[in-house]
């Protein structure tokens, strides 16, 4: 049994609580909230909190809620509630998609978005969902609240623009018209982290994509937007010769490093192939044929 | 085909048959006692303080933090047990290896100093406030260079030691079999690599020791899969006396290997527990169990096959490399430093064999053991089914096609091979026809000739091993100077039920279910009415153990021998009550009767009474129903298999899906098939793990990478097809029931199959062998023509 350094414990009643606690303890508190990247850290010692401000009583925060334009999501929302959600699987496909490749049903459970999106992992799915579909966060402190986009919120691996007496309580998806998204991942094994992943998300205007983006996992320090790819989608006429051309930018723009999961160079190729891939899926759903 | 559903109540064999596990219930609700499971009055718990780096000489050690942490009852480091001359303890294979370092650390995670702490949480908190000073010295990673001239002397602790060699070894005839290759139409060569890989049980090692202080009495709850051989080992080495000590392995949450060595961990509990008299509790962690514990494998092999151009296989040879890490800790028979590797020779009928092997130190963890492989025969039948396959590929001959021309014929049994190994029964033909009929294979092939076309990805890949188990005949086989019998001691109860114990230790195979079967068939006795003890050196006869598939083959055959032992006195004893002689008595599986007469009959369980009764017994007839024997097997059982695998890989991604495997496995009599297809099934899961994601790999700094089950990763239920079981039965002509044992053939046999049909669906790439582990991206570097050790 791996066993974790000595630690203390609250269980947070509010929001307010949790900030004001959080504020109070300083860098050596940590948020808990699935517990499934925060507390194998613990258990290995390459993370040593002195405290932990468990924010699982936070009700407020577990919410999937549709706006005029826009779905709001409460950062405790689990995995689970994500994979199942009709509305999601309505407006954004490309969750339902992921989450099916997201660990396993024990960890998807308790794993929440909130706690996704703040580990920062470079191999992270739901940041790359996010990325892809241009969410924007809510980050509140004692003064007040701010909201970074998806593309500020990483500013390295396992680093985020959430500050020390912060909390990140809602992730925003703005809704687009005739839009689709999809989700690729090649893992060695179900519940793997991803070698590499790709989402793609798109809105049409008639026969003609009218925008889009890409968003990858596992190929750089952190999940990335990957910019070039937005140009390329802005006004475009979707075609085989166009999800090559876009497989390529993301591959171009990307940094894989070799490791244990895969070479530099195969990583390459699957951000190109899985760029493609999750592309024509979300074009396909945006005109209504499901590929 | 795969039926796991066990047969109705009222057709529950009195013996051999479908039957469902006895220890199941208490398994299966959480209700199993394992080590951990273990609590003593005043227990303390121990944790090991491990080198960061893989070769480095010890500068200093402070403990003073530790020691003054509050919770700490004693700090011990490797120079505190040099002065009990206990710094260094004896491998399994006559090596030396270090409980904790005392000179420098050869490997990383090894044991350094060790807390013993009221608690497992004060224990662990307490290694993080010992300070070491470590002087770096250049490691030896990389097997290639480890005996060069420069490479730095690994094991300098051994006198006059100047290179990292360990031994040298060979098999066969070398200028016979070069001749042969001189002169033959084909001969293809392959550099072939077995990467290192872990047992990886789901219950880690650790232990409880407690010595008495009054009596000096050493109590030790281990887990083990050998628990008599470790009692005397300690004897041994510890100098304790071995009436003195006591080794109970209780449930075993799988073992594969992992548990036979004895490892720095369980000597230390030991020490603990005698200097400071009371009992410590030592359980390792999963990333200690993954970096420090028995690996296996870990072989390089050239590997060259010669035939003629029809496709008769002529000869085979092999020139191996073979990484043991800093300390030779493999686990096989002493006179067989490369295990049963002789056995590369396959199932086929050659004129030559030779095999060669170098063996050498590097600075990783020691090990070599027989993970679920029955002493390197693993590494032997893949490095001779995947050259077949090569062999296959250069002819452009069907791989199914060669094997069927080239495998041994029924009459050639029993069989010597080129190598000595004496085959004691097979007939192997119809076991790959009844592969290839389940598998649908002409169909298949057809299948995937239309799939090339379209551009799409299949493969078929077929494997036919031959397993050497059941070790073995005492007159050349020995662990550290014990003979491999096995004894055997059965009971019978006045009111007839029955008490059978055994050497050997199951670790979730079922042996409570498998022997009290065998006991069952010979003696008429339900299973249900027989008690199967195991584990407890005290209350168990002396024998060496499971593992190498040899509890069936050595302690199976004691068993159905012991039972007749008894059945034979309990005739004597009828005789008596039906007042016939011996010679006119029948035996009818639970009771003897009159011949001629059946109406004169007597049961076991009445013949059972009277032996304990008060009435009188046939003369010279002691009272009671018992006997004890050893068993000596006199050769090992040779169980085979075909198996055929059928992949899909996407051509975008490389990643590979099994999508069937069909496995026949003959392993001779069958006393349980629910628990062969267990057996089975676990197997070719644990093929899929070797074959398609697993290795223990290491930076270049001798860091190990594979320190948790998130980079070492074992198969699920979704990497794996429905599995595709059948079997024919060759029985073992030696062994008393004809039983050859059935625990590593799917693990031995699978890789090959699931490469080969990597390979064979890779074939428009060109590609004639990829090394495992075929993770997506070793398969598409392959496809680009790259070949990638994994070392
Ligand atoms: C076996 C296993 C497999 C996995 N496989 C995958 C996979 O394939 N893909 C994948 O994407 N993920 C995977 N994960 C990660 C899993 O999804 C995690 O649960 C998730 O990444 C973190 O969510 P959590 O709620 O558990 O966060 P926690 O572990 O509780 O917290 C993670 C970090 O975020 C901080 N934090 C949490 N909530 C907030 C908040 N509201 N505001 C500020 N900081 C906060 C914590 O302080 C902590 O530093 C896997 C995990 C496991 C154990």
């Amino acid at each position: 049994m791996q066993v974790p350094a000595p630690f203390e414990y609250e269980r947070a009643t509010t929001v307010e609580h949790a900030i004001a606690l959080r504020e109070r303890l300083g860098e050596e508190a940590r948020f808990i909230a699935g517990g499934h990247s925060l507390l194998p850290m613990m258990k290995l010692r390459l993370a040593n909190p002195e405290y932990l401000i468990d924010i699982n009583d936070l009700t407020e925060l577990f919410y999937i809620s549709e706006e005029s334009d826009e779905i709001r999501i409460g950062a405790m929302t689990r995995h689970r509630e994500l994979l199942d959600s009709e509305l999601l699987a309505q407006y954004f496909p490309i969750f339902r998609d992921a989450e099916k490749v997201i660990a396993d049903p024990v960890v998807r459970n308790r794993g929440t978005l909130g706690g996704s999106l703040c580990q920062a992992d470079p191999s992270e799915d739901l940041s790359a969902v996010c990325n892809a579909l241009d969410a924007s966060c809510v980050i509140k402190s004692t003064t007040g609240e701010r909201i970074v986009s998806m593309s500020d919120f990483h500013v390295g691996p396992y680093e985020t623009a959430v500050g020390p007496a912060e909390m990140l309580t809602e992730i925003r998806f703005p809704l687009k018209a005739n839009a689709g998204s999809a989700y690729e991942k090649v893992e060695r094994r179900a519940g793997d982290w991803a070698v590499v992943s790709a989402g793609a998300a798109v809105w049409m205007d008639g026969d003609r994509i009218a925008g889009g983006r890409v968003g990858l996992a596992a190929v750089g320090p952190n999940t990335t937007l990957i910019g070039p790819v937005s140009e390329a989608l802005d006004n475009v006429v979707p075609s085989e010769e166009l999800y090559q051309l876009v497989g390529d930018i993301a591959a171009a723009n990307c940094s894989p490093q070799t490791d244990q999961r895969g070479t530099e160079a195969y990583k390459t190729h699957l951000a190109m192939e899985l760029t493609r891939r999750s592309l024509r899926r979300a074009v396909a759903r945006a005109q209504g044929q499901e590929a | 085909m795969t039926t796991t559903e066990a047969p109705p109540e009222q057709e529950r064999p009195i013996g051999f048959g479908r039957l469902l596990r006895k220890e199941d219930p208490r398994l299966i609700r959480g209700m199993g006692n394992f080590v951990d499971d273990i609590q003593l009055p005043g227990m303390l718990h121990l944790a090991i303080l491990r080198s960061p780096m893989a070769h480095a000489r010890i500068v200093s050690i402070d403990t003073s933090a530790a020691q003054a942490h509050p919770k700490v009852v004693a700090v011990i480091t490797g120079a505190d047990l040099a002065e009990q001359g206990l710094a260094w303890m004896p491998t399994l294979s006559n090596d030396t290896q270090a409980v904790l370092a005392t000179d420098k650390v050869r490997f990383q995670h090894q044991e350094v100093a060790f807390v013993v702490a009221e608690d497992r949480y004060s224990a662990r908190d307490a290694l993080e406030l010992i300070v070491v000073d470590y002087e770096r010295l250049d490691p030896v990673i990389d097997v290639r260079t480890a005996l060069n001239p420069d490479t730095p002397v690994i094991r300098d602790d051994l006198e006059g030691k100047t290179d990292n060699h360990i031994f040298d070894w060979e098999t066969g005839d070398e200028a016979a079999t070069a001749e042969v290759f001189n002169n033959a139409d084909v001969v293809v060569s392959e550099e072939i690599i077995y990467p290192r890989v872990h047992p990886a049980p789901m219950e880690t090692c650790g232990c409880v020791a407690d010595v008495e202080r009054v009596s000096g009495k050493l109590t030790l709850w281990c887990t083990t899969q050998a628990p008599h051989a470790h009692r005397t080992v300690y004897a041994l080495v510890a100098g304790l006396p071995e009436h003195k000590i006591r080794i109970i392995a209780p449930d075993i949450g799988g073992g594969f290997g992992n548990k036979v060595p004895i490892y720095p961990g369980y000597v230390c509990a030991i020490v603990a527990s005698l200097v400071i008299g009371k009992p410590v509790k030592w359980v390792e962690d999963r990333t200690e169990n993954l970096v420090s514990t028995g690996f296996a494998r870990d072989y390089i092999m050239k590997a060259e096959i010669a035939a003629t151009k029809e496709g008769k296989i002529l000869a085979v040879r092999s020139d191996v490399l073979a990484d043991h890490g800093a300390f030779n800790g493999v686990a096989a028979p002493v006179k067989y430093p490369a295990g049963f590797f002789g056995v590369f020779t396959g199932s086929y009928d050659l004129e030559a064999a030779h095999a060669k092997m170098t063996a050498v130190y590097t600075n990783k963890a020691p090990g070599g053991v027989a993970y679920a492989c029955s002493f390197r025969i693993t590494e032997a039948v893949y490095m001779v089914e995947r050259l077949v396959d090569c062999l296959a590929y250069e002819l452009e001959m069907d791989p199914v096609e060669l094997r069927l021309k080239n495998l041994l014929k029924p009459e050639q049994f029993p069989y010597t091979t080129k190598t000595g190994w004496v085959y004691d029964s097979g007939n192997y033909e119809p076991t790959m026809r009844k592969a290839m009929e389940i598998a649908g294979y002409e169909e298949l092939r057809r299948e995937q000739a239309e799939k090339r076309e379209r551009g799409e990805l299949m493969g078929i890949g077929v494997s036919f091993f031959t397993e050497a188990v059941g070790a073995g005949p005492r007159k050349d086989m020995d662990i550290l100077g014990l003979g491999m019998a096995d004894g055997c001691e059965l009971r019978i109860h006045p009111t007839g039920k029955a008490v059978v114990r055994l050497s050997v230790k199951s670790q979730g195979q079922g042996h409570e279910t498998t022997f009290a079967q065998i006991v069952a068939e010979e003696i008429g006795i339900p299973p249900e009415d027989i008690e199967v003890l195991e584990g407890d050196t005290d209350n168990t006869p002396f024998g060496l153990g499971t593992y190498g598939s040899r509890s069936t083959p050595v302690s199976g055959a004691a068993a159905a021998l012991v039972t007749r032992k008894v059945r034979d006195k309990a005739q004597i004893i009828a005789s008596g009550m039906l007042e016939v002689s011996v010679a006119d008595l029948e035996w009818n599986k639970g009771s003897f009767s009159v011949k001629g007469d059946p109406s004169k009959s007597v049961t076991i369980q009445e013949i059972a009474m009277r032996a304990h009764g008060a009435g009188d017994l046939p003369e010279g007839i002691e009272g009671g129903l018992e006997a004890q024997i050893c068993y000596n097997p006199s050769n090992l059982t040779y169980p085979f298999g075909a198996y055929i695998c059928v992949v899909d890989i996407d051509p975008g991604t490389a990643v590979v899906k099994v999508r069937r495997f069909i496995a026949v496995d003959d392993c001779g009599t069958q006393i349980n098939p629910m628990i062969i297809e267990g057996q089975v099934h676990g197997g070719l899961t644990d093929g899929v793990g070797m074959a398609l994601m697993q290795m223990i790999s290491f930076d270049e700094d001798g860091n190990c990478l594979a320190g948790s089950l998130m980079d070492y990763l074992i198969p699920t239920a979704l990497e794996t097809p429905d599995w595709e079981t059948d079997s024919t039965v060759t029985p073992s002509p030696h062994h008393p029931i004809g039983a050859k044992g059935i625990g590593e053939s799917a693990t031995v046999g699978s890789p090959p199959a699931i490469v080969n049909a990597v390979v064979d669906a890779l074939k428009p790439y060109g590609v004639r062998h990829a090394d495992m582990p075929l993770t997506p991206s070793r398969v598409w570097e392959a496809m680009q023509g790259n070949h990638t050790p994994p070392i």
